[in-house]
């Protein structure tokens, strides 16, 4: 049984140092159970969100030298022998212990997205080629992973003005949803931001569901805001149809 | 301060993140440096019967004494500073914002504004660009077509070869551009109702998910086919007739 060394976040906003673990590594090991191990060996007040340990959850994001990663999918063995691992709390948003962070902000911009919104007397038949595109956004399980590692909302700080890309792909979702009636276009510029996405594709790197956010979901929408606000053709023929 | 020790590194990534962006970094730089030299010449563009495609179509008047690849290059350049893939391309590379994924980008924080003000609100006309590129693919087809009839009659060199498989990945990439794939499709919500559309939207989707391998690979052959015309050209080497 090997031994690895674990450089672990201890701390919160305010102040906070890596404290250094030794672990045995068991067959078949991830670095949530790595982190079982801290808890249950050295310091039991490690705090350390986690629910299914089954990676679809989204609660065990953390960055495992320094890459946003869920930990409870990130296995021991991927690390080579004797290589130091650190594990921090994701940046982008504030810590309150350890390894945990508040990650309300984005409930409340999911709370901001109109709701799907059907015709009156829809006819509720679907067809698979009309569903399946937002069939791969609803794949997401909120690890909010996307969110941490863009660098508009990580590095910038731009929470007022984006929404990152997990609210992307919601927009996007019901954006391109066959039944609902709502034009999106203006409150993905004006209120998400879509405009500030520079495409430099993290978000969907680190997707742990393998969303792709950026080419199916972030740049789709940017062509549609293209299509009401910068194509002068696109304007011209909803004139002629009168739409 | 968010996360202690982590908000003031770089980052905390061990890999060799750095290797993507100055890799990027040195092949465009190259192919910008390359291509400007070539396009100024304004010499040994053309032997018969191929034509380098920085001077496709051959614009030759009295009233523009410069190059005449002057008047063409705009397109193809416009085309792939505002694609998609580029753009993720140059902003790591050259603007660091950011260099790679969870590494600290360059700018001030708080001021960043991305694609939604002047002059990155600008890559919003990549469509136009689109369009104009494709006018000229139209005429390095033409061009592939003609290298095909030598003085002595109807023949194959190795500049056939080249300029018709130069003609074929500039196709490539221009027909998995994620505008392309939108026009073509992508901005409709219902499918099924546009089987063509979806049938021709499906298509392009496939040759979009390698849209990166498409913009390389044909950036770097049209270099190639250039470098071979002008040599050919200014007698350095001779074209090989195959047949």
């Amino acid at each position: 049984m090997s031994v690895a060394k674990l450089r672990v976040f201890r701390g919160d906003s305010q102040n906070g140092e890596e404290k250094e673990y030794e672990v045995p590594v068991d067959e078949g090991m991830v670095v949530l159970d790595a982190l079982f191990y801290i808890q249950a060996n050295y310091d039991g007040d490690l705090a350390v969100r986690w629910n299914c340990k089954a990676a679809k959850c989204g609660s065990c994001s953390t960055e495992i030298n320094g890459k946003p990663r869920l930990a409870c999918k990130t296995r021991m063995d991927s690390f080579a022998e004797g290589e130091l691992i650190t594990v921090y709390p994701i940046k982008a948003f504030p810590v309150i212990k350890d390894l945990v962070t508040d990650v309300s902000w984005n409930y409340e911009v999911s709370k901001k997205i109109p709701p799907f919104t059907p015709a009156e007397n829809t006819d509720w038949i679907m067809y698979q080629e009309d569903v399946e595109r937002g069939q791969e956004f609803r794949k997401c399980i909120e690890c909010f992973m996307c969110q941490n590692v863009c660098h508009i909302l990580r590095d910038h700080n731009r929470k007022d003005a984006f929404a990152g890309p997990r609210f992307m792909i919601k927009i996007a979702e019901r954006e391109m949803h066959p039944l609902d009636t709502l034009d999106r276009r203006e409150f993905a510029r004006e209120e998400a931001g879509v405009g500030f996405c520079n495409i430099t594709k993290c978000c969907t790197e680190v997707c742990p569901e393998d969303i792709h956010i950026t080419d199916n979901g972030i740049i789709p929408l940017k062509e549609r805001v293209v299509d009401k606000y910068y194509d002068p053709f696109s304007w011209l023929l909803r004139k002629i149809k009168g739409k | 301060m968010a996360n202690g020790t982590a908000s003031r590194a770089l980052t905390l990534r061990k890999d060799s993140w750095w290797v993507e962006p100055l890799v990027t970094a040195v092949v465009l730089g190259a192919f910008g440096i390359y291509s400007t030299w070539r396009a100024l010449s304004n010499q040994y563009y053309y032997t018969e019967p191929y034509l380098s495609p920085f001077y496709s179509p051959l614009i030759l008047s009295d009233w523009w004494p410069f190059s005449p690849a002057i008047l063409i290059l705009w397109a193809p350049l416009g085309f792939r500073a505002t694609c998609y893939y580029y753009r993720k391309a140059y902003y790591r590379s050259f603007f660091l914002s950011p260099p790679a994924c969870a590494v600290n980008p360059v700018g001030k924080k708080g001021s960043y504004t991305g694609e939604s003000r002047f002059p990155f609100i600008l890559q919003n006309v990549h469509r136009f660009f689109l369009y104009a590129s494709t006018f000229v693919l139209l005429f390095l087809w033409i061009d592939s077509f003609e290298a095909f009839f030598f003085q002595d009659g109807i023949g194959i060199g190795v500049g056939t070869i080249i300029l018709t498989i130069n003609a074929f990945l500039l196709t490539m990439y221009s027909f998995s551009c994620h505008s392309f794939r939108h026009l073509v499709g992508g901005k409709l919500d219902v499918f099924s109702r546009c089987p063509t559309r979806f049938r021709l939207w499906g298509s392009t989707s496939a040759m979009n998910e390698i849209h990166m391998t498409w913009a390389w690979s044909s950036l770097i052959f049209v270099a190639l086919t250039d470098l071979y015309v002008f040599l050919v050209a200014n007698g350095t080497i001779i074209d090989l007739r195959l047949i």
